[in-house]
């Protein structure tokens, strides 16, 4: 079957940014202050152990950012060489690899590993008369047939085999690592001392903390792989669509979320925060005036009052997009850009006044006595020495826009009700733990989910602000 | 001081209008009242007639700028930038779609806001600052980094889950006070307890852990230093000196935010019920009542502008060192 690829918007800038991630990485390389300041962060173990769970969920943000659309079957009756037809429904490589989770769907809420709907259902029994029991799910369990019975043995031994499984990968891993190490240790005695110095976490890279962290990762993800095609881990939502599906899909929206808003407001932020500190002057009082009237508005006010006028434009202009899924990303990234715009404003101020800082310093200064350009003297000289600021502002704000994504999409302020996003979900769940009997696995797995993710990065954040902040070493 | 006071307030003019000027750029140039009309009218009803009811019901019928059609002054006061925009300066903010008056609704609603909001404040810096006081008192130790991973924990929650688990445990299972809802009088203290409770349980973990880096940065002075070698003792230094002179960034911090607790809060109001102006934005939010969101941005901007104001007074007020020039 063939597909059409399809580029989102959001698409775009998410491999943009990750493509300005990977020349950063370059970069760093060859930089000697830099490098030194991200091992400062890698010889933290919960930089390390952080990274590694930023990373997994990264992997499954960009896995999910692969969109197109399917192939429809031809027709019957269809002419021979007619044009190709594609669903109108765009899926992305995330929707291929989990298939089984996004197709089985149930009628309504079961609970997870639940072999049975949640709710009793009056059915007509074959011999006549009707009764009122707990249905058989249509998919979860499925391959155990009647013998619902052995459910707990089966998942037992289900995880048995993958935690074993996931530590043969583990052990592979460590194997390799300690090779590595060894190879770089240049007047060590071999692999022996290589592995002893991981397991005390001697290592000057903090990889004890990183090879425990990658072990639950790991685990986690080997039994979502055994487990899931077969049971619906987090249970049901109420249309019966698989929760552990919902939770993966709407990592990549808090990611773009998180990421996307820091960058479309970076240009601004950082060209007006250098030029107001090192221009002065009239430039200065301008761009003082503009974000001293953003930053009046209070942040969620200003936030509805876009989004609202944005619902409008997108409603009034339906014939921009030619599929559902497109005006959502459109969406998406509409509500990146304002809150990008809401939030800019800080970091401006953070970057004219260290601009005013080095605005004085000799090397400026001696750089203006020769007659350097302004417009070379702020991308050579300035401009590299706030990144720091920057890179700090980047990691800083992200987990709180993760957070802000949920706030305002249970607002009704936020993404599209068709995106699948913590907020969303939060949002369906909310009224849930109002029934009888209560449901309560769509919240506690939204809730997991962003835990693990804004904790790990509130503590990256914290890391690499100790190492890069000049104020904190 | 009275004509410091009075030169900020007219520094705040040209803001105010900023806000004005954003606000209806945002309102009335990125879509036409044609276009939200169709948006609240919904696809069904739209007929040419139903949105020019919808612009005159609300006064949206007028040109933008200039009138050409009135005579003398009315060219330029009969015009949706005058009577939208200009005229939220005198506090008049016309009706909302149900009809009510916008400011008299706000005047109603600004009680049980601070009803909320003001123990909130009163108790999330009482509680912050003490918990702060304690990781620093035992700095350094498993206490101190046990409490900072605690605080981070508790920040990476989201303050949906703080309402709704909350509600869940004390209203639900436990049944110790009622779900939602609001009465007048003394009486509000049995719907407010648990929302108070629950906001202070949700500003700790950020809060506290940016009063300990303060206390800290205070420690390391050389007033502390000299505290210490003339033989007092570490809670006489910690709680005489260092929690004074720590109070002055952390007072000057918040004084900010007291004008916008008049606002209340968005989710906490609207998951309680309680009636009082963040409930209201919501509700306009969801109802896409464009003028009372128009009207809580003007108002939201006035309160911050003050709360700019009032954080410069407090500087003179609590450090001599700062002078009003």
């Amino acid at each position: 079957m063939g597909f059409l690829p399809v580029l989102l918007w959001t698409d775009v800038l998410f491999f943009l940014l990750l493509a300005i991630g990977a020349a950063t990485i370059v970069h760093v390389r060859r930089e000697a202050p830099l490098r030194a300041a991200w091992r400062r962060v890698g010889s933290r173990p919960s930089g390390m152990a952080s990274a590694v769970i930023l990373l997994a969920f990264l992997a499954v943000g960009i896995i999910d950012s692969f969109h197109f659309r399917p192939q429809l079957p031809v027709a019957n009756g269809a002419a021979e060489n007619a044009p190709a037809a594609y669903s109108s429904e765009v899926l992305s490589a995330l929707d291929v690899l989990l298939a089984p989770l996004r197709t089985r769907v149930e009628k309504t809420y079961s609970a997870p590993f639940a072999t049975e709907l949640y709710a009793r259902e009056t059915v007509e029994l074959p011999g006549g008369g009707q009764a009122r029991i707990y249905p058989r799910l249509a998919w979860g369990g499925s391959h155990l047939g009647e013998a619902t019975g052995e459910r707990d043995a089966d998942v037992a031994r289900r995880i048995a085999t993958g935690v074993a499984g996931a530590m043969e990968a583990w052990l592979a891993v460590v194997a390799i690592l300690v090779v590595i190490l060894a190879r770089r240790r240049r007047r060590g005695s071999g692999m022996l001392e290589a592995a002893r110095a991981l397991w005390r976490g001697e290592t000057h890279l903090a990889w004890r903390a990183a090879l425990v962290t990658f072990a639950c990762v790991l685990v986690v993800t080997i039994l979502a792989i055994k487990l899931a095609p077969h049971y619906h881990v987090f249970g049901t939502d109420k249309v019966g669509q698989d929760v552990f599906y919902l939770s993966l899909k709407s990592v990549r929206t808090a990611l773009i979320i998180g990421t996307l808003t820091t960058l479309v407001m970076l240009p601004f932020a950082v060209a007006l925060g250098i030029m107001a500190g090192y221009l002065g002057g009239w430039v200065d009082d301008v761009i003082q005036y503009v974000y001293t009237v953003l930053n009046a508005i209070p942040g969620v006010l200003l936030i509805a009052a876009a989004v609202l006028m944005m619902q409008v434009v997108i409603d009034t202009h339906p014939q921009w997009f030619s599929t559902a899924a497109e005006r959502a990303d459109a969406r998406l990234l509409a509500l990146c850009l304002i809150l990008g715009i809401t939030s800019w404003t800080g970091l401006c101020r953070l970057l004219r006044g260290e601009t005013l800082k080095l605005r004085e310093l000799e090397y400026v200064q001696a750089a203006r006595a020769f007659g350097v350009g302004t417009s070379a003297i702020l991308r050579r000289h300035v401009l590299p020495n706030v990144m720091h600021i920057v890179l700090i502002a980047l990691v800083m704000d992200f987990s709180g826009l993760v957070l802000a994504e949920a706030v305002l999409s249970y607002v009704g302020i936020g993404v599209d009700p068709t995106t699948i996003s913590f907020g969303t979900m939060i949002n369906m769940a909310r009224a849930e733990l109002a029934r009888e009997p209560m449901v309560w696995w769509s919240l506690m797995a939204a809730f997991a989910f962003m835990f693990v993710l804004v904790l790990s990065a509130n503590l990256f954040a914290d890391v690499v602000r100790d190492a890069f902040d000049p104020r904190r070493s | 001081m009275f004509a410091y006071v009075l030169r900020r307030l007219l520094y705040a003019l040209p803001i105010l209008i900023g806000v004005n000027l954003v606000t209806f750029a945002l309102f009335f140039v990125v879509n036409s009242p044609d276009d939200m009309a169709r948006m609240q009218l919904g696809v069904k009803r739209v007929t040419p007639e139903a949105i020019e009811r919808w612009k005159v019901e609300r006064g949206y019928d007028r040109p933008l700028f200039f009138n050409a059609a009135a005579q003398g002054s009315g060219q330029v006061t009969e015009t949706i930038f005058f009577q939208k925009s200009l005229r939220m300066f005198t506090f008049d903010f016309g009706r909302a779609d149900d009809g009510r008056d916008i400011a008299q609704e706000m005047r109603d609603r600004m009680g049980p806001s601070l009803a909320l909001a003001l123990p909130t404040f009163i108790l999330g810096l009482f509680t912050s600052v003490t918990f702060a006081l304690i990781l620093v008192f035992f700095r350094a130790s498993y206490l101190d980094f046990w409490g900072v991973v605690l605080c981070v924990a508790m920040m990476s929650i989201s303050s949906l889950f703080y309402i709704i688990g909350g509600q869940w445990l004390v209203s639900k299972l436990w049944a110790l006070v009622p779900i939602s809802g609001y009465a007048p009088g003394l009486d509000a203290a049995r719907f407010l307890v648990l929302p108070v409770a629950i906001s202070v349980i949700a500003g700790v973990g950020s809060n506290a852990r940016w009063y300990r880096t303060i206390f800290l940065e205070e420690i390391s002075r050389d007033y502390v230093r000299t505290a210490r070698a003339k033989g007092l003792s570490e809670r006489v230094v910690l709680f005489r000196h260092v929690l004074k002179n720590a109070m002055i960034p952390i007072l000057t911090g918040v004084v900010v935010v007291i004008p916008l607790l008049f606002m209340g809060s968005l989710l906490v109001e609207s998951f309680f019920g309680i009636p009082g102006l963040g409930s209201y934005t919501i509700d306009a939010i969801n109802a896409q009542d464009f003028a009372v969101v128009r009207a809580m941005v003007f108002i939201g901007s006035v309160l911050y502008i003050v709360g700019l104001i009032l954080t410069d007074i407090s500087y003179t007020l609590v450090d001599p060192r700062v002078r009003l020039e």
